[in-house]
């Protein structure tokens, strides 16, 4: 059983952690916070180019560092703890895993390398407004390789080179490459979560490639999805350790009738929970990474199970860290909002917990027919 | 990452599972709640100890010279999960090997561990814990049963008192039992550790008719029990310390899962007509708990794996392991409810002739409540992550440093 991060994965996430302790203090993520003008953190995003981290899963030969998921996960991980304002999951858990997964060799060629070296940002384009896109009532088209409609909300819409869209095509619907140089409008949106922007994107003739086959876009877009799941639990799972250490500190030196809160058993229970809600999601996150970087056929499951489990404990960990601080909690300069924001934004992006839920019960209904 | 066997596990499962298809048994015997058996059932778990006990199987960590093969805990977790692909019989052992032995064998001189520990391990005497009483369970220190040095002079002890939820005793030749010695020192310096023979004349066992119909557990009733001063473990008054050496192996051998699982759920709800006629499947309230209870059953399960991962590699597992049964028993109970409810009014009927899956739904939901409170409630369970893992402060105490006898007491 060998169900852990090496030692050499755990000596990269030390490493880690301490460069983003010296190159991502809450204040400057309070830098992108506070400026409307700021989508994110440009010096960051090129620091963490310079490290490699960008393709840190992708192979030598389109210019990554060829290591492998779980490193990207050991880094994802470091991310969450510090809610980094840079467009990460956009570009790596979405962009670059769409590529290489349905991708031709010449869009690998052309666009690997670059996602590795920060030249370029990725973003999701699936949304066209409220509640879930389905093919019944999905607008965009690509018709002639060009595309046309509108997508809201766009994370990193408004900073992208690049994006992963779902439309029509010949009414079918189908996953497409579009280059954002041309053809698209970008408004900015208003989020929960400003450290991480989006956008309105309103296509107008933007030049797009399909991924995958015609009709496919939905069922290719669950399998990036699930890729990109995987990444974000580790992101949700450093964010809520990290909600569970403010938490801890901060009961421990507050003081409330004569005694630590810390001593009560009502914040001991709270955070026990807390604690318990993040080891299941740490777990079943291990259990996706492991799908993940094997090409295991349990990934569809095990990405699910990753995302609903992670989602949870991430949303639990951080409203219960502001319940923990009492009214200090619920002011700008604490820095407990930033990641009950950033749990909101990473359980909504890639789809909300409930339709994963469902996604996971249909499969898990299929499995156990096959059983 | 990855889930394999190193080669040398790898190797140790090869052989179990060959001694497994050679020796087990082929077909199963009945299975109660939390017994740990029952007297029909008591001869074919005694004859799989022992015949695992020759074989080397049987307290597989245990040194040489205690009978067992000096193993490793990576190769006890590899055996056990193997063992359960087997119809074995119910295990009465685990208590006595898991906690009662141990601390025989860490306080009792070597005359006692020389005569114990080998039947212990090969399930010719069965041992059981005498700790919980009517005035505390949680709070083993509260202790009321007392023991008195003999007026005769001899040494030896009186025990007068009343212990309860002893699992097993109407099967334990022999117990451990935690006594109050002095009433007059504050509540944890004034307990003393023995053990003592179930055969006394002196001591009763009354099984306790649960809630869930069964009896799994006992009453046991000291009335002048003498026990000769060599029966003690641990110094006088050390009674406490001793108990924790005990209590320390109890966690790990509560857990894991247990009662009706998810995937019975789904299989049920196939079958059963839900709202507007559709089968209950469909139902997405019923969806969105399906998938909770998955994603929780899978936590669980990986957190083991995590925990068998750190000592396959030699090193302490991480507290992670302490989340198990605080996670398993309540899911277990809401999950039984919900099945139960999915029956609508069909669900009042318990009976297994009657009941899907023989009635195991409405089993887990009576014996739940049980599980939530048997090695440690929900709530002491939270405040040892709360304090041992979390590093907390313990509750302030207003029992600490006064004279037992002392204490308010209640009922």
């Amino acid at each position: 059983m060998n169900f852990d991060y090496s030692d050499d994965q755990k000596f990269l996430k030390d490493e880690a952690r301490k460069f983003l302790e010296a190159n991502c203090s809450t204040a400057k993520v309070r830098k992108v916070l506070d400026d409307d003008a700021k989508a994110y953190d440009e010096a960051l995003w090129a620091a963490v180019a310079a490290q490699g981290w960008l393709g840190a899963a992708i192979p030598e030969e389109y210019g990554g560092l060829g290591l492998g998921h779980i490193e990207l996960c050991a880094i994802a991980e470091e991310l969450g703890r510090v809610v980094a304002p840079i467009p990460f999951a956009s570009t790596v858990y979405v962009l670059a895993e769409a590529v290489m997964l349905a991708g031709t060799e010449a869009q690998k060629k052309a666009l690997l390398p670059k996602i590795a070296a920060g030249e370029v940002i990725g973003c999701l384009a699936t949304s066209e407004g409220p509640g879930v896109t389905t093919a019944g009532n999905l607008q965009a088209s690509v018709s002639g390789g060009k595309l046309s409609g509108t997508k809201l909300p766009v994370t990193d819409g408004d900073i992208a080179t690049h994006a992963v869209v779902l439309a029509k095509e010949g009414g079918q619907p189908g996953l497409f490459l579009a280059d954002l140089s041309a053809g698209v409008t970008r408004e900015p949106l208003a989020t929960l979560d400003p450290t991480r922007d989006a956008a309105k994107l309103v296509f107008d003739g933007a030049p797009a490639e399909r991924l995958g086959g015609a009709g496919e876009g939905f069922a290719l877009l669950e399998q990036v999805l699930d890729r990109a799941a995987v990444l974000m639990a580790f992101e949700q799972t450093g964010g809520a350790d990290r909600c569970l250490e403010m938490a801890k500190a901060y009961a421990l030196e507050r003081y409330a009738f004569g005694r630590v809160i810390a001593s009560y058993q009502a914040i001991k229970h709270k955070l026990a929970d807390i604690y318990v809600k993040n080891e299941l999601a740490r777990s079943n996150a291990y259990y996706g990474a492991w799908a993940l970087n094997t090409g295991a056929p349990e990934l569809p499951v095990a990405a699910s199970a990753a995302r609903i489990a992670a989602s949870e404990a991430f949303w639990f960990a951080a409203k219960e860290n502001i319940q923990t601080h009492g009214g200090i909690g619920f002011t700008w300069e604490v820095d407990a909002h930033l990641y009950y924001r950033r749990s909101r934004q990473l359980a909504l992006v890639a789809g909300a917990p409930r339709v994963w839920k469902e996604r996971l019960v249909s499969q898990l209904e299929r499995r156990n027919i096959a059983a | 990452m990855d889930f394999n066997d190193s080669p040398e596990e790898a190797a140790y499962r090869a052989q179990v599972r060959a001694w497994l298809e050679q020796n087990a048994p082929k077909t199963g015997v009945g299975m109660d709640d939390m017994e740990g058996g029952s007297k029909d059932t008591m001869a074919a778990s005694k004859a799989w100890q022992a015949k695992k006990a020759a074989a080397g199987y049987a307290c597989i960590t245990w040194p040489k010279e205690w009978g067992g093969p000096g193993g490793n805990p990576v190769q006890q977790v590899i055996f056990n999960q193997e063992e359960a692909r087997h119809p074995v019989p119910p295990n009465p052992f685990q208590i006595g090997l898991g906690m009662c032995v141990p601390t025989v064998m860490a306080f009792a001189d070597a005359d006692t561990k020389t005569r114990f520990v080998g039947p212990a391990l090969r399930g010719e005497e069965i041992w059981c814990q005498l700790f919980s009483e009517p005035s505390g369970g949680s709070d083993v220190a509260a202790a009321r049963t007392r023991a008195v040095k003999a007026p005769d002079g001899s040494g030896d002890w009186i025990i007068d008192g009343q212990k309860v939820w002893t699992t097993g005793a109407q099967f334990s030749n022999f117990g451990i039992v935690v006594v109050r010695t002095d009433p007059e020192a504050p509540k944890h310096k004034g307990l003393t550790m023995f053990w003592v023979d179930m055969s006394d004349p002196g001591i009763e066992v009354r099984p306790i008719h649960q809630m869930s119909g069964g009896s799994g557990f006992n009453e046991v009733f000291f009335t002048g029990v003498r026990v000769p001063d060599s029966q003690r473990l641990g110094a006088v008054n050390d009674g406490w310390r001793v108990s924790l050496v005990t209590l320390m192996n109890e966690r790990l051998a509560v857990g894991g899962p247990s009662g009706a699982s998810w995937s019975q759920f789904l299989e049920a709800a196939r079958d059963i007509t839900g709202l507007d006629g559709a089968p209950a499947i469909k139902d997405r309230a019923l969806r969105e708990k399906l998938a909770d209870w998955y994603v929780a059953t899978e936590g669980l399960k990986h957190t083991r794996n995590r925990t068998m991962t750190a000592l396959s590699r030699g090193q302490t597992p991480g507290p992670e392991s302490s989340i198990g049964k605080v996670v398993s028993a309540l899911q277990m109970q809401d999950l039984a409810n919900s099945a139960v409810e999915m029956l609508d009014q069909f669900g009042i009927i318990n009976d297994p002739a009657l009941s899907p899956l023989g009635g195991a739904f409405h089993m887990s939901l009576m014996s739940a409540p049980g599980l939530r409170i048997a090695g440690g409630t929900d709530e002491i369970l939270k405040n040892i992550i709360a304090e041992r893992v979390l590093g907390l402060p313990g509750d302030i105490r207003v029992d600490k440093d006064v004279a037992f006898k002392d204490l308010p007491t209640g009922r």
